[in-house]
């Protein structure tokens, strides 16, 4: 009888795991070298002044401040629409929703919506909110095209997390006399927050890295201006001044710092979602 | 003694199967009434249609009377909640909301309107030591509830559910997850609750039924095969199905 592993077989998982090895060095390789790429081109061209001021033709300077602060702005008025819109209706399909048919039509609507390319919610949005409501081109323009874009998102995130509120709580509630509205604020909603902030979370990275959407809408304007007056104004965010400065003025430098600070930004929401994660999961375990 | 819970004719359906067939029962007021019977004869779904948590299964269609106090609990127009205050309910398996072990007690009175520290602090202690954890908990009012052990998570539920002061307390086998001493402590509990509450109890086990109920229910395949005194009931059984299932011939 024979025990040991024959040769050629030996040679084979040998072979394999160096693939396997390979694919994932491969992976790691490229991670590191974006991330050092970006970084080493970037980070010398950040400054104070670039980060404080706005671009002037006259002195022919170039600052990114009010990209900043429409970013800023961006993800304010997009998280203020959409989550309340996606939370509620989540709340509504898993609690109230009596018609499980439709409900499970629109999840399937809701899944297929996050899959479209965002480049079509631009053209989708500078059609109805500039042109039809006559926004114009305007933050205010490009942040409702992108709550339509992460409306699937954050009702999706906070629909699951609904699920996993144990139908018993739901159940103590009721037999103790309490309507529905009192259960879902008191029992059901606390059990889900933490679903709700990785929705918004996740939101917020995708409205930073967002581009396509917001060069129909919101437009290319580098002005500064405060929260409601820039609503109405067009104007570029980060990602949109990142494209404008490298392809419409060669101006590689300021689109490595923008790069260089996105990626920064993006490392920190990831962290913050991580983290997030880990908080609740220990307060739920207390 | 009067009956609070009057049964006709009551018929349950979930979907296109019918869970119970033509119940005709009468509940007498602070007795000890326990249901037995195999799994999936229908007392569980019984008993929550008493407190109507039955509504929260989609599907289910109910005919015949159900009477709380002398009113028909399916009438248009009844406040379910208020129902659900006065008929208690405890479940299977121990569910404390994540929250305080205060919170918890107090949460009933504060749906219904309770307000004020001094009147909360004097409800969670009454309700506490009604349910006979008081001493257990007092110095971890604030922790959260989850952290007991599951005994301890159930007695907190029977509490939870006096501290709204109901009349009727429904317990569905709220000691099937439970060890024994923990079970020994929520039967000792049904006994002396009996005294100012109607209790009526779900159960697998026959020796607990023998032990806590004043009264006994059979159910079969969603029929009310017998009912009487559990002495009775357990001695001298008037129908041949009933002295098999307590003999242990099928179950």
């Amino acid at each position: 009888m024979q025990t040991g592993i024959s040769r050629k077989r030996r040679a084979y998982i040998l072979l394999m795991r160096a693939l396997m090895g390979l694919s994932a060095a491969v992976t790691a390789a490229l991670v590191l070298f974006l991330v050092v790429y970006v970084m080493a081109k970037g980070l010398p061209e950040l400054s104070w002044t670039l980060l404080s001021t706005k671009p002037s033709y006259l002195t022919g300077s170039i600052g990114i401040l009010p990209d900043i602060l429409n970013t800023v702005y961006i993800i304010l008025s997009t998280l203020v629409f959409v989550l309340p819109l996606g939370a509620g209706a989540a709340v509504y399909l898993t609690e109230y929703a009596r018609n499980k048919k439709l409900v499970a039509v629109i999840e399937y609507a809701a899944e297929t919506l996050s899959g479209i390319p965002s480049i079509i919610y631009g053209l989708v949005g500078m059609l109805f909110f500039c042109s039809f409501l006559d926004m114009q081109t305007s933050l205010l323009a490009g942040a409702l095209t992108l709550v339509v874009m992460n409306l699937p998102t954050v009702l999706r995130t906070t629909q699951e997390s609904l699920k996993t509120v144990p139908q018993s709580y739901r159940e103590g509630a009721f037999g103790l006399g309490a309507g529905k509205w009192r259960v879902i604020r008191t029992v059901v909603l606390p059990g889900c927050v933490d679903g709700i902030v990785t929705g918004c979370i996740l939101s917020v990275g995708r409205i930073l890295g967002e581009s396509a959407a917001l060069l129909f809408t919101a437009g290319f304007a580098h002005a500064v201006h405060g929260f409601f007056e820039g609503l109405e104004h067009s104007g570029a965010t980060l990602t949109v001044a990142l494209y404008f400065y490298a392809k419409e003025q060669g101006q590689f430098g300021v689109a490595f710092a923008i790069a260089a600070i996105l990626m920064a930004l993006t490392l920190v929401i990831q962290l913050a979602a991580m983290l997030a994660g880990r908080w609740f999961k220990r307060r739920r375990e207390q | 003694m009067s009956d609070i819970i009057t049964v006709k004719d009551l018929c349950l359906w979930y979907g296109g199967v019918q869970a119970l067939k033509n119940i005709n029962i009468n509940i007498p007021e602070h007795a000890v009434t326990a249901l037995i019977g195999p799994s999936g004869c229908g007392k569980s779904t019984f008993l929550k249609t008493l407190d109507r948590m039955n509504d929260l299964v989609p599907g289910v269609k109910i005919t015949g009377q159900v009477e709380y106090a002398g009113g028909d609990i399916f009438a248009r127009g009844t406040d379910v909640n208020a129902l659900r205050r006065d008929v208690g309910m405890v479940f299977q398996k121990p569910n404390p909301f994540p929250m305080s072990v205060y919170d918890n007690i107090a949460y009933g009175p504060r749906t219904h309107g309770v307000k004020g520290r001094a009147r909360l602090d004097e409800i969670v202690e009454r309700s506490l030591r009604d349910a006979a954890i008081w001493d257990e908990v007092k110095d971890r009012l604030r922790k959260n509830a989850l952290g007991l052990s599951g005994g301890q998570q159930q007695r907190l539920c029977i509490a939870r559910a006096l501290a709204v002061e109901p009349r009727v307390l429904l317990m569905d086998e709220p000691t099937s997850a439970l060890d024994p001493i923990s079970t020994g402590k929520i039967e000792e509990l049904a006994a002396q609750l009996k005294e100012k509450y109607t209790i009526i109890i779900v159960t697998h086990n026959m020796q607990q039924a023998v032990r806590i109920s004043d009264y006994t229910a059979f159910f079969l395949l969603g029929e009310l095969v017998e009912y009487g005194p559990t002495e009775e009931i357990f001695s001298r059984p008037t129908d041949k199905r009933t002295e098999d299932y307590i003999t242990g011939r099928f179950g």
